[in-house]
């Protein structure tokens, strides 16, 4: 018997790993020491643990234990490597180099820097979502600090050019950043085979709890510091004051653990399944896939349903946990700026929808999601007057629509 | 955000789905929105002549829940008023009879629009001047 409703947001969060959890369990209640405690076992018996754990997420990803900094999260972590980078490298420059399609923590971040007298370069992406390597060589300057490009997208999963992305940056000497949110524990993140500077990352996008996450910031060759941007006893070797989430981390050290184990036959796994949902959803007429559908992370299928509103689908198929790049909610009515710099028209970018598998999605959900997505997308086809206009051969664009 | 049961019922059970023959004179046709805004109305009235009755009403919405309730209310609201009486609907009532969240009332603005559209087609159609109506123009 299927469960409803089948969960298909896991680039929103995923579940936390029931391993995950037993392994959180005696932190709260049995060694609930402060980690930063040094003089008594309660202390001693939570720094192990942080230890341990910063071990095993360095493990997964290459890089040294000295070289993770625990924050509250993916969004904290992006602040921090911005805005203590520019901060820190301020004599030597004042240019930071992005994206457009990067997350709101780090966009916002640069605007923020922006108004502090930065200056950013925002790249454009093709209709794949990624950038242009000859654009990137192009801006990148003596004056740039940062170059901050994310490694995979959470809308439509496409996988930069990390390694060659890298490599300008450093060419021209400045630092490079990711934003891995999405990445770590999907498809391999190893920070020396990339060329990783420094690199935001979460544990609840990989199985772990929310509420931690890291930055990754490189110690050699070269050695990267970055400004604390919270003051206080100084943890974290000076970069990020708070006390340790002890429960947390270590559950983030094991969902890393697992990672490291497992996410190469849960990749294959996930990439067959989502094939699956994929081919069959584009037998509907007028569907297209939204970014690359080769340089992109297994889990992750973008949909535009043509002249179907994205909102409206979700609710004829509300036994299906999915996301929209329809702003149908938002006050601005503006759809996904991603899906907009992608080269979408408005009406395809409102017509999307993600799905996003996990580690938990089975194949009989999967057949359940491609049945019931079929019927969705028929149901509301048969209400929408764009379908039957489009039906009869009339040119939409040739119509004086009235935007409000 | 969760939606309202009568939001629900309008969308799992939309009333007055089609089309009319919007060539007939006694059909009057309002086609409000746009795609790159995410919504669409289309609704249409057949009037009697005689009586200026509204005998059908018929829609079809691309948009969200909402839009597809608002406008789907306003079918049933219409059919068996006058022209005249037509006109008194208005977002407001709608917003109150599907408790539509303040996100949402653009949805029952633009069901008044439709509304008012298609009474307009009809009324061109029929040599008559067209309702002004300043409160069309929501920005």
């Amino acid at each position: 018997m299927l469960k409803l409703p089948i969960y298909f947001d896991n680039n929103a969060t995923t579940r936390t790993d029931p391993r995950v959890v037993e392994a959180m369990l005696p932190y709260f209640t049995e060694y609930f020491g402060n980690a930063a405690s040094r003089n008594h076992a309660f202390g001693w018996s939570a720094e192990d643990a942080v230890d341990y754990a910063r071990e095993q997420i360095a493990t997964h990803i290459g890089a040294n234990e000295k070289e993770i900094i625990f924050t509250s999260g993916a969004t904290e972590s992006n602040n921090l490597a911005l805005k203590g980078v520019a901060d820190m490298y301020a004599k030597k420059g004042d240019h930071i180099v992005t994206v457009t399609t990067e997350h709101k923590a780090v966009l916002d971040t640069a605007r923020v820097l922006e108004r502090a007298g930065k200056r950013v370069t925002y790249l454009p992406v093709n209709a794949e979502g990624l950038i242009d390597l000859n654009e990137l060589e192009q801006v990148v300057t003596d004056a740039t600090v940062l170059v901050a490009v994310m490694f995979a997208n959470n809308e439509i999963g496409t996988i930069q050019d990390i390694k060659a992305i890298s490599a300008i940056a450093h060419k021209k000497g400045a630092l490079f950043f990711t934003d891995a949110t999405q990445a770590v524990g999907k498809v391999p993140t190893n920070v020396d085979e990339y060329g990783i500077d420094l690199m935001a990352f979460t544990s609840h996008k990989m199985y772990g709890p929310k509420g931690v996450g890291a930055l990754y910031v490189r110690r050699k060759n070269p050695r990267v510091k970055v400004t604390a941007q919270m003051d206080g006893g100084g943890h974290e070797r000076g970069m990020r004051s708070g006390t340790l989430n002890v429960p947390g981390i270590v559950g983030f050290g094991k969902a890393a653990e697992l990672a490291r184990v497992e996410m190469i036959d849960e990749a294959i796994r996930l990439a067959a399944l989502r094939d699956r949902l994929e081919t069959s959803l584009l037998e509907i007429e007028e569907t297209y896939v939204n970014g690359s559908r080769e340089r992109r992370l297994p889990h992750v299928s973008n949909i535009s349903f043509k002249h179907v509103e994205g909102e409206g689908l979700m609710m004829s198929i509300k036994d299906l946990a999915v996301s929209s790049g329809s702003a149908c909610t938002s006050a601005s009515l503006e759809p996904s700026y991603v899906l907009k710099a992608l080269g979408l028209d408005d009406e395809l970018a409102h017509s999307s929808i993600r799905f996003g598998l996990g580690r938990f999605t089975t194949p009989e959900e999967v057949d359940y999601a491609i049945d019931h997505v079929k019927a969705g997308v028929q149901k509301m086809r048969d209400l929408s007057p764009l379908w039957e206009m489009f039906k009869e051969g009339i040119d939409l664009k040739s119509i004086a629509w009235t935007p409000h | 955000m969760a939606y309202s049961d009568k939001v629900i019922d309008h969308y799992t059970n939309p009333r007055n789905v089609g089309t009319l023959d919007k060539a007939k004179p006694t059909v009057g046709t309002g086609l409000v929105g746009a795609p790159e805004c995410g919504d669409v109305m289309r609704l249409q009235i057949e009037v009697d002549p005689q009586t200026q009755t509204i005998v059908e009403a018929k829609f079809k919405t691309y948009g969200c829940g909402s839009a597809i309730a608002s406008s789907s209310l306003a079918t049933e609201w219409l059919k068996g008023k006058t022209v005249d009486q037509a006109l008194t609907i208005d977002n407001m009532t709608i917003v109150e009879e599907l408790s539509l969240p303040p996100v949402k009332i653009h949805c029952s603005v633009l069901a008044e629009d439709a509304v008012r559209a298609a009474i307009n087609d009809y009324r061109v159609k029929n040599g008559l001047e067209p309702i002004a109506a300043p409160e069309l123009a929501h920005a």
